[in-house]
């Protein structure tokens, strides 16, 4: 059994094509079940979000069933099979693992570390257990991909600071502030951006929010979303005193210049002010920042602290790179260790059966031999196998933890002729009964 | 080597050692060296404390005869002020900086004369200890102060520049640090009053003078008017953030060269029996 993974992704695709060819949720369940319908296919997951749909799928033969799948998202959305080819990868075995495991952790996204991933896989993957579509192999790569995902994180800083605008303006105040709650926040102008920024800023249970605009209407609209006030524009500056955070975004140009940013620092008696200037051209003097007490981050700097934050997070990806490896080898250990137990069991039954008849055969034919002497013969053939079966069964202990171990695995299925079923995870005991070739091959 | 050196060496490495695994900690995000510096920072304390014990039963007065015991004192009282403020407000950061600096001072004390002197008969008083740990205790105070007031230009730096690194985000934040300004001198500003005061009462008692102006008195009065200028301006004028921070890092200055530089370089009443190298 192989496990592969067929898709494509922003990396890959244009968001016209993308968006063509996402999979409605309701209709998963029903699409889930047509592609473990294709021949070979046995089991399925969808992943589909704005920045990627991929099908996973298990398949006795990856190629062909690769190129079905591929038919298959070209005729499900009415797509022509050569249109696609081109941004389509394909993945099986070691590759595909790689692939889902960097999926998992927020090393393929977009935004590098974003923690959303994760959530979205988990469903895609309960939605495949609830459909039942998800089988063995399913079942043991999803959860070692989870717990490559959490290792990642806990242990890199790929999604330690902000990324965006917003959130990098709340990580400043926290910096400035410490605790942002109690703290009052004005807001200058009522655009997208002004009330994106807000919305991350009243998540902090912030204190007071004034909210102004030219047109007071648009202003007491925004003010009403966030609990806040809405005062008039012409007289804001009047208010600013009382601001521990202010977020400008209007198109008026210069409205704050540094001599008046002065007086209110001293009417403040120099408790420390945050001025978050988002607006091109912007709202106050970039000299006020020469003020003390007084920090005023324009759109290029709070880009530039995302800059850095986004280098150190490429930074950790390199380590996280390296964990994705180790839990690779690690979960292909788990997987021969598994299918080691029951190869030794095989091998024995074998290797005593044979035993067995061969003694049996020989006795019958030395009826001369009294009860002792059967003993002895008998001590004599146990002993000889088990000297035999002593070497090659330790190392196929061993298996589970060696790289190689693999080799060896298939070494002894082939040189014994041996076959047998694979230890599954309990669930999956009796579906295993009717596909009596499981061995997973990945 | 006699067991009170041994012990003060063996407290000088391990604070060496808390040092190294706290700085590892900010520069490299490693925080589970954090948490081990931390725990040699205790281990050391305790060493010290076992330290200044031992040489007060071997003399018979309080560690604070010599200028090898002041430094040691005063680092030991740095180091557990600062274990205080880390158990009440938990500022695990603040250790980086801190232990540094009792290395440094260790160094020096471990660089002059380690004999256990008797004090002059005219010391033998049960204020020397009052005046001594009350000036001290003040003194520590005002090292976290100063501290506190390296971090706070350090990450305000940072902020007008628009600087960030993993550094700036390992910093508590300014407001924090000007809260611990502020905390430290409420605190540390009686304890220094009261050590100039008992200081005073017991040179009347033992000179006969409340006050004779020798250099140590005089610089001990600069950075306690300093310290009064700085509190009158929180609390009066809105003093805070930078400006707060720069003056708890001059009054520091001020206050060791009023410990070290006086005695080091200037002569009074105020000098130590042993000042040899060790």
């Amino acid at each position: 059994m192989n496990f592969l993974v067929i898709g494509l992704s922003y990396r890959t695709a244009p968001v016209e094509l993308r968006e063509r060819l996402g999979f409605p949720s309701e209709d998963l369940a029903g699409v889930l079940r047509s592609i473990t319908a294709l021949p070979k296919v046995s089991e399925a997951m969808i992943l589909s979000t704005c920045n990627r749909v991929e099908l996973y799928a298990a398949s006795q033969d990856p190629a062909a069933s690769g190129e079905r799948l591929q038919r298959f998202m070209a005729q499900y959305h009415g797509l022509d099979e050569e249109q696609l080819r081109p941004h389509l990868y394909i993945h099986s075995g070691r590759d595909a693992v790689r692939h889902l495991f960097r999926v998992a952790s927020s090393l393929d996204s977009m935004i590098l570390g974003e923690p959303q991933i994760l959530g979205q896989l988990k469903q895609a993957y309960g939605l495949a257990e609830a459909g039942c579509t998800a089988g063995p192999v399913f079942n043991r790569l999803l959860p070692r991909a989870f717990v490559a995902a959490k290792r990642v994180r806990s242990e890199t800083a790929i999604a330690q600071h902000a990324v965006s605008v917003s959130y990098a303006a709340v990580e400043l105040a926290r910096k400035i502030f410490g605790e942002l709650a109690g703290k009052s926040c004005m807001i200058v102008g009522a655009g997208k951006m002004c009330e994106l920024a807000a919305r991350h800023l009243a998540g902090q249970q912030l204190g007071e929010v004034l909210v102004t605009n030219r047109t007071l209407a648009r202003a007491q609209d925004l003010a009403e979303k966030f609990g806040g006030r809405a005062v008039p524009f012409a007289e804001f500056p009047l208010y600013l005193d009382q601001a521990d955070i202010v977020l400008t975004s209007t198109a008026a140009g210069l409205l704050l210049t540094r001599s008046r940013l002065e007086q209110i620092i001293r009417r403040r008696k120099n408790r420390p002010m945050f001025l978050i200037d988002i607006a091109v051209p912007r709202n106050v003097d970039p000299q006020a920042n020469q003020i003390d007490n007084l920090y005023l981050y324009d759109i290029d700097d709070l880009n530039g602290v995302i800059e850095t934050n986004l280098r150190e997070r490429r930074k950790a990806a390199k380590k996280a790179e390296e964990i994705i490896e180790q839990e690779i080898l690690r979960f292909y250990g788990w997987l021969r260790s598994l299918e080691a137990a029951p190869m030794i069991v095989a091998l024995r039954q074998q290797v005593e059966e044979i035993r067995r008849r061969e003694t049996e055969k020989t006795l019958g034919a030395l009826q001369h031999l009294d009860a002792a002497d059967r003993r002895a013969v008998e001590a004599l053939t146990r002993a000889i196998v088990n000297k035999v079966l002593h070497s090659p069964l330790s190392v196929l202990r061993r298996a589970g933890d060696d790289i190689t171990g693999e080799i060896y695995l298939e070494a002894v299925r082939r040189l014994f002729d041996l076959d047998p079923a694979p230890k599954t995870a309990a669930a999956q005991q009796t579906e295993s009964e009717d596909t009596p070739k499981q061995d997973i091959v990945l | 080597m006699t067991i009170d050196s041994l012990l003060f060496r063996t407290t000088l490495v391990v604070y060496a050692l808390a040092t190294g695994l706290s700085l590892a900690d900010i520069l490299w995000r490693r925080q589970i060296l954090g948490r081990f510096g931390r725990m040699l920072l205790w281990g050391g304390f305790g060493f010290h404390s076992l330290n200044l014990t031992i040489r007060y039963l071997m003399s018979g007065f309080p560690p604070l005869t010599s200028f090898h015991e002041s430094l040691s004192f005063f680092v030991w009282a740095i180091i557990g002020t600062f274990l205080l403020f880390h158990l009440r407000y938990g500022l695990p950061v603040l250790a980086a900086f801190v232990s540094p600096l009792a290395v440094v001072l260790m160094l020096v004390g471990s660089a002059v004369s380690m004999t256990v002197v008797a004090p002059s008969p005219a010391l033998q008083s049960w204020w020397l200890p009052v005046h001594a740990v009350l000036a001290f205790a003040g003194d520590a105070v005002f090292a976290l102060a100063a501290v506190a007031g390296s971090i706070y230009l350090l990450q305000e730096r940072m902020l007008k520049k628009k600087r960030v690194s993993s550094l700036f985000y390992r910093l508590p934040s300014l407001q924090t640090l000007d809260n611990l300004n502020y905390r430290c001198l409420t605190i540390g500003f009686p304890l220094m009053t009261l050590g100039i005061i008992t200081g005073a009462v017991w040179a009347d008692r033992a000179w006969g003078a409340y006050w004779s102006w020798d250099p140590k008195e005089i610089w001990a009065l600069i950075t306690w008017f300093l310290y009064a200028a700085l509190l009158h301006g929180r609390l009066a004028i809105g003093w805070r953030g930078r400006k707060a921070a720069i003056l708890a890092i001059i009054g520091f200055a001020l206050l060791l060269f009023t410990f070290l530089g006086v005695n080091l370089l200037l002569s009074g009443l105020h000098g130590y029996a042993a000042l040899g190298a060790a």
